[in-house]
């Protein structure tokens, strides 16, 4: 009997630390965004943070938005091609693009590279107890860390989603217009004409709930990073993970709300 | 005056404080020694709220020190890290100013430099390592940059966490002398916690010794080479033989 109730206590174990992780997450978010209006603000470490989140992202997520549109033009026009469809590549690019790839990959490409930056900081803030400094300084670690992370990235990836909209267009456009032989004005002139506000501002939206998601996982990991590099890695590891699925999941909850209603 | 009354502290089942009982009196320099994982450590974040401890009350001047005005209180002290604890994204004058660009004790920019490149000179250290990150600086000099920064504004109490460990003995002796010189010049109540017996007796006017979770000996520095206690004979002489066991 304990050898058939073992599995079924293990599925127990994981679900109750699921979700006592996912209700610490929540209250820790809580009081991250209570703090947002209430001074003492930090100016400096926010436009830091702007400059460290959004303008040293922005060569990665461009490339990583070139590259997708040059790729989703040849797949567009390749599935196309079997029912004389190519002809929507365009379109195609270009909807795909500002509503789903843009900032599904920008989010991604911009957890890899943020989220575990900022739980390597704070952790190994923590481990070296400069994180103890800060509060015997009469400086609220909530405050200084975390709200100025959240703000900058969840500023900054509507940006980066974008920049990398026109970027991921460009590179539809550039493979389309030298490989596939499509006419360059009208390319141009499908795309604009097919793409209607909502599109592009339903990414946007994504990306700035993406860039709260990325920032709450890598200072809330890095805070309960364990001890020595080990712990440090751990949270970094486990901010980059727990940011892209919740991405992912996040991005589809969006889709459903926004498009299915 | 500083008041822990049988205060206890567990990390789960591991019981760290085990009703720890200590009075340090005002302007008076005590010295925490005891074996690796006593609690020492633990001790000083209770005492700042830092740490929570389970039972027990710990007060500073008749005061709470889980009540009342948090940052009111956390500018009575200064606090020197065992690695120094300085913020790797500021430069060394930043670290050392930190308290005095930001909060109640906030001041021009320019002045907090002056007063943190003053802070420098007094610890040593010369004004041209104000521009500095500590990364670029070794080991003594992020001590007396972390001394800096727990003295900059001229606190009331000041704690010092294993302020010797990991220096040679020349560097060493000479934070001792920098603690002592600036305790007594400041009048400030301060707690020390270490491992070193030079630090202890070039630092203490008390020396307290902490031993499974309470104070097992107290009393004046004079009386540590005179003591009967066999526990603080055998921290004292760093004998294997005694009633401490050699593996913990």
């Amino acid at each position: 009997m304990t050898v058939l109730l073992a599995p079924l206590a293990a599925i127990g174990r994981s679900t109750l630390a699921m979700l006592a992780a996912m209700g610490q997450v929540t209250i820790y978010a809580g009081r991250a965004v209570s703090h947002i209006l209430r001074p003492p603000f930090y100016p400096r470490e926010f436009f830091w943070q702007l400059l460290q989140i959004g303008w040293l992202s922005l060569p990665v997520v461009g490339l990583t938005a070139l590259f997708t549109g040059g790729a989703l033009a040849l797949q567009i026009y390749a599935g196309g091609s079997r029912f004389n469809a190519e002809a929507v590549v365009p379109q195609i690019v270009a909807i795909g693009i500002v509503r789903e790839l843009g900032p599904v990959l920008g989010g991604l490409m911009v957890a890899g590279r943020v989220a575990a930056a900022i739980a390597a900081e704070i952790g190994t803030m923590k481990v070296t107890e400069q994180i103890d400094a800060l509060v015997t300084l009469s400086t609220h670690p909530l405050k200084y860390l975390t709200v100025p992370r959240l703000l900058a990235a969840t500023i900054s990836l509507p940006v980066l989603v974008a920049v990398g909209d026109a970027i991921g267009i460009f590179g539809g456009y550039l493979v389309s217009t030298t490989r596939l032989g499509f006419n360059e004005a009208a390319y141009l002139r499908n795309t604009v004409d097919f793409l209607e506000v909502w599109d592009v501002s339903s990414g946007l939206i994504k990306g700035a709930a993406f860039g709260f998601i990325v920032a709450l996982m890598g200072c809330y990991h890095g805070m309960n990073s364990g001890r020595g590099a080990q712990g440090v890695g751990r949270a970094t590891t486990n901010a980059v993970v727990s940011a892209s699925i919740l991405i992912l999941a996040t991005n589809y909850l969006l889709t459903e709300l926004f498009f299915t209603a | 005056m500083i008041l822990l009354d049988d205060v206890h502290k567990a990390f789960g089942s591991k019981q760290v404080l085990q009703g720890l009982t200590l009075r340090v009196g005002t302007g008076e320099s005590c010295v925490i020694i005891g074996g690796s994982g006593t609690g020492k450590s633990i001790c000083l974040k209770c005492v700042l709220g830092l740490v929570t401890p389970d039972s027990g009350t710990i007060t500073v001047d008749g005061q709470d020190v889980q009540a009342g005005d948090r940052d009111a209180f956390l500018a009575r002290f200064g606090m020197l890290f065992q690695g120094g604890a300085l913020f790797d994204s500021l430069s060394v004058w930043q670290n050392v100013a930190f308290r005095l660009m930001r909060g109640t004790q906030k001041r021009p920019k320019a002045q907090a430099r002056e007063i943190a490149i003053e802070k420098l000179r007094r610890v040593g250290l010369k004004p041209d390592v104000a521009d500095l990150f500590p990364s670029e600086l070794s080991g003594g000099m992020q001590k007396r940059v972390g001394l800096a920064r727990a003295i900059a504004a001229e606190p009331e109490i000041i704690f010092f966490d294993e302020p010797t460990t990991g220096l040679d003995p020349i560097m060493a002796g000479v934070i001792n002398d920098l603690i002592r010189e600036i305790v007594t010049e400041m009048g400030a109540t301060a707690v020390t916690i270490t491992h070193d017996m030079s630090s202890v007796r070039a630092i203490a006017d008390k020396v307290a010794m902490l031993h499974d979770g309470k104070i097992r000996w107290h009393g004046p520095v004079a009386e540590i080479d005179t003591t009967d206690d066999p526990y603080l004979r055998q921290f004292v002489t760093g004998s294997a033989k005694g009633p401490i066991e050699a593996v913990r």
